[in-house]
């Protein structure tokens, strides 16, 4: 019986991990083509019917590629980072639920699972910036450090403010919780700061200061190649799937929809074409942010996290709590969490202005300055 | 006569001598000389009224070009005098050029190409040297700009700046042995290094 | 990991030595900045130049007149044509060769389309820097049509060859004026599109406003040019302030920030080529008809003598002096490379800044180290 247990349970996890790559093999097209749109070009067209090959192509390259290892890297370190890094990203998928069955485990503490495990990866980038024995390496990695360890305290505060108001950490419970209303109009505060501090934990752009390329050359990754690197390149994508995942589950009604008229397996298939059709709404934001924003310096980036982000969501969580005991209705939440946006942005903004004042750029006429010159001549 | 004079004087003889073998080409082209305009009248004769008592100075004209020479021990002065004289206010230091006339007349020639931001009006200075000892005051305290332009004639010409001894290579790499910039470098000649 | 010894002011902590460049993507080509730093704080910098030395000053000693202005165009390869007018300059000075009308605008036309050529890849490249991608193809598409319009006439994209002293290579193609006028049309959008895309991102202002901050009087100082001396409040272009050419019969704007930071010397460049298209239009609608080129003997002989010009190439104050003994081959060519000296003013651009901060202040300098390393 425990044996069969343990097959059982190893399908699943390899079935979940199938599915997950063959998400990341689509994500890395979705997000090439989604950049081309932007950037009005064609993106990858020549593998396969317009480019769907293009993955595909993508990951042989990668696997048969050399792997180096730089001759002062620590070994040990060095071969396990990526594995430190992807395995974090992958048990989050443990609990996740894609429909009202369709999940390997489906924990009663989960929410407060997921925020654990999810730290850990923050070793693996540690462990490729130092094991690569590069300096570029090693100052991304204290990037990274530095970065997740800042954006995981409104990350979570955001998550615990989901947990109040539906009363469980399980996400199940969670997303049965939204069966009127998404939290997104409960929360929108919440929603924001947890977007933000998502795509900060990411580390996509305007966040992607621990491997920005023009700064860190890649930093962590600079010195990985071939398969390797490609872990890390899945555990990006994984990430953000995650990240889209978990706003859908927590903040957009995860696969409620507006009707459901069938039962049974129809409705799991409907439910999940729902889930997966917001998550994609999700990531097609995050890329769109990826195609619009320039990024951050690190010093702006921890001020924006500890002045704004982590202030903000101890605040979301006082409200949330405070209205829930009191008993006041759920829309108060709402609107002073829109004010709180608001004045934040207004803040934000003119405290910009203030400081860019934009008119710094005059045009003189040559004729001037050319009228200038003959009379300072004359003169 | 000190050795500066003398070579000056040689310098000039040379020169003299050079544009009279070219001057048949010269005259195959429209004759007329370009004239200096109003800022570069006005200049070369402000340099005339200042520099009258410095006899280690001259003031000429070619083409457009009002050109000071100026003696090596004097360059630090004139230059000071140059960049803060009410007259002139050489703020911006253009150019550092060093021409080698090793072969014909021994000597090194180190052209600086001043501008005036304020006045728009431009200097051409000249100092020579002897190319045995090529030894020039650094103007960098007064000009940062000559920073690397000093650096890159020390390097490809073996110019030394009194004043900024030791200078690392800016273009060449650590350890290139020769001037690469003097005539008396084997051009063609690569070396595999 | 190897721990430079070197102490900064601010602690007693060991500074981390890091080698930005020769391989480094954002340092524009094969340019070395040694950067000690305190954390992510900068303590020192060291410039290292000298990767791209290839010795075209002297090869130029062993050429033809004519055969050097080739090696102009690889100077500055982003504005070649620019490099390239200098050089013609000051032989056409040195010989006193007058260049017909017609010559003298199609140059004036190519030259200022080559330096919004060259600003748009400053400005895709400077939007990378900053750690934005889509600005950097909205510069490349831009770039790409100016660089079309070169093919039909130069027949080449970058390495042109085509003003030769005392004209330019050879007449325009007959249908030159409808194709500047339809790239003009284009250039004016994408320059809008390109101004809005990031000019005023709070991001982009976040990261460049206040960053590698020059003063006017400092600035000369080091020799800077070129928008990034304007971008400090100097107003000095020499287009108009020593001109050349036919540039002072143009009406046309020089724009002058007042900040002298990343910012301004960005923005600097984005109205430059507002300015230069003005000035591409009014020399297209006075293009004459006429010779291209003024009777020039194949061998160029100059007489002896020397010239020193000044002219405004994208990046700064381009200056060519030659020393002419006669004979068919220049005694000397020196070439006053801007972002030579613009370079210089690294060290002083970078004090009290951020590692990220190294990248966007070096962007803004908008170096080619063709051009610094000759």
């Amino acid at each position: 019986m425990i044996l069969a247990d343990i097959i059982y349970l190893f399908l699943k996890a390899s079935l979940l991990l199938s599915f997950i790559l063959v998400v990341v093999l689509v994500l890395t097209l979705a997000e090439r083509k989604a950049l081309a749109r932007i950037q009005q070009r064609k993106g990858p067209n020549r593998v396969g019917f317009k480019g769907f090959l293009q993955p595909f192509a993508d990951a042989l390259k990668l696997l048969t590629k050399e792997d180096i290892l730089p001759s002062s890297a620590n070994k040990r370190i060095f071969w396990i980072a990526p594995l430190a890094v992807f395995l974090p990203g992958f048990l989050i998928w443990v609990t996740i639920p894609m429909a009202q069955e369709v999940v390997l485990s489906n924990l009663d503490m989960g929410l407060f699972y997921i925020t654990a495990i999810s730290v850990l990866s923050v070793m693996g980038l540690l462990m490729a910036g130092w094991g690569s024995a590069n300096k570029w390496a090693m100052i991304g990695g204290l990037r990274a450090a530095g970065q997740l360890i800042s954006y995981e305290i409104p990350f979570i505060m955001a998550i615990l403010s989901i947990a109040i108001l539906a009363q469980s950490f399980n996400l199940k419970e969670i997303v049965d919780d939204q069966g009127t209303w998404p939290f997104a109009l409960k929360q929108p505060l919440g929603l924001f700061i947890f977007l933000t501090a998502g795509l900060a934990e990411l580390g996509r752009t305007p966040f992607d200061i621990h491997h920005a390329e023009s700064e860190v050359v890649g930093g962590p990754f600079v010195e990985y190649s071939g398969a390797h690197w490609s872990v890390f390149y899945l555990a990006e994508y994984m990430n953000t799937f995650t990240v889209a995942v978990l706003t859908v589950i927590l903040f957009l009604g995860g696969w409620q929809s507006p009707a459901m008229p069938f039962t049974g397996t129809l409705q799991m298939i409907v439910s999940l074409i729902w889930f997966l059709s917001k998550t994609t709404l999700v990531i097609w934001l995050i890329f769109w942010i990826r195609g619009t924003y320039p990024r951050l310096r690190i010093d702006q980036l921890m001020s924006f996290g500890w002045k704004i982000l982590v202030p903000a969501s101890f605040i979301n969580i006082f409200l949330t709590a405070s209205v829930l005991y009191y008993g006041l209705g759920e829309w108060v939440i709402t609107i002073i969490s829109l004010l709180l946006i608001l004045a934040t942005f207004y803040f934000i903004r003119r405290g910009s202005l203030s400081k860019t004042k934009q008119d710094t750029v005059r045009v003189i006429r040559a004729d001037d300055i050319r009228a200038q010159l003959s009379s300072g001549a004359e003169g | 006569m000190t050795l500066t004079d003398h070579l000056i004087r040689a310098h000039h003889t040379i020169m003299t001598r050079r544009s009279n073998i070219s001057s048949k080409s010269e005259a195959e082209t429209s004759p007329t000389v370009e004239p200096l305009d109003q800022k570069g009248s006005d200049l070369l004769k402000n340099l005339k009224l200042t520099f009258a008592e410095y006899s280690e100075t001259e003031v000429s004209v070619s083409l457009d070009m009002v050109v000071l020479r100026v003696e090596p021990e004097r360059l630090v002065d004139v230059c000071e005098l140059l960049k803060s004289n009410e007259k002139f206010l050489f703020n911006y230091l253009s150019c550092i050029t060093v021409v080698d006339y090793e072969e014909q007349e021994e000597l090194f020639e180190i052209v600086y190409h001043l501008v005036s931001i304020d006045y728009h009006h431009k200097l051409t200075m000249k100092v020579s040297l002897p190319s045995n000892s090529p030894v020039v005051p650094s103007i960098f305290k007064i000009w940062k700009s000559a920073d690397w332009f000093e650096r890159e004639a020390h390097d490809l010409f073996g110019i030394q700046f009194k004043g900024r001894e030791n200078l690392p290579p800016l273009l060449l790499y650590e350890g290139f042995e020769g001037y690469p910039g003097r005539k008396s470098f084997p051009f063609h000649d690569y070396e595999e290094w | 990991m190897q721990v430079h010894q070197q102490t900064s002011e601010h602690s007693d902590a060991i500074d981390l030595m890091v080698n930005m460049g020769p391989q480094h993507p954002s340092t524009h080509g094969v340019f070395r900045l040694v950067i000690w730093v305190d954390g992510e704080r900068i303590v020192r910098v060291e410039p290292h130049i000298g990767y791209l030395h290839r010795g075209s000053e002297k090869i130029c000693e062993s050429e033809q007149y004519n055969q050097i202005v080739t090696l102009f165009d690889r100077l500055d390869y982003v504005g070649n044509l620019n490099n390239e007018l200098a050089f013609c300059l000051a032989v056409e000075k040195l010989t006193e060769t007058v260049v017909p009308e017609r010559a003298e605008y199609i140059r004036v036309i190519l030259c200022e389309l080559n330096r919004i050529a060259s600003h748009m890849l400053f400005y895709g490249v400077y939007g990378l820097d900053a750690g934005a991608t889509t600005p950097m193809l909205y510069g490349f598409r831009e770039r790409e049509r100016v660089q079309e319009l070169f093919e039909s006439v130069t027949g080449a994209r970058m390495m042109h060859n085509y003003i030769r002293i005392g004209g330019v290579k050879e007449d325009v193609p007959a249908d030159f004026e409808k194709n500047v006028r339809k790239l003009l049309d284009d250039l004016k959008q994408g320059v809008e599109e390109c101004d809005s895309l990031l000019s005023q991102n709070e991001m982009f202002l976040a990261r460049t406003k206040g960053v590698g901050v020059i003063s006017g009087d400092e600035a000369l100082d080091y020799g800077v040019t070129g928008p990034a001396l304007r971008a400090s409040g100097v107003v000095e272009d020499v287009r108009v302030t020593d001109p050349y050419s036919i540039y002072e019969r143009f009406d046309f704007g020089i724009p002058v920030g007042s900040m002298g930071d990343c910012w301004d010397r960005y923005f600097v460049r984005v109205e430059e080529m507002r300015e230069s298209i003005k000035i591409i239009e009014q020399a297209l609608s006075e293009l004459p008809k006429g010779e291209i080129s003024a009777k020039v003997r194949r061998i160029v002989r100059p007489p002896a003598g020397d010239v020193f010009i000044r002219t405004e190439s994208p990046r700064g104050d381009l200056g060519v002096y030659i020393v002419s003994d006669g004979s068919d081959k220049p005694y000397r060519v020196k070439v006053r490379p801007p972002s030579f000296a613009n370079l210089q003013a690294l060290e002083y651009m970078l004090k009290d800044t951020y590692i990220a901060d190294a990248v966007l202040v070096l962007g803004s300098i908008d170096i080619i180290m063709g051009e610094v390393d000759r």
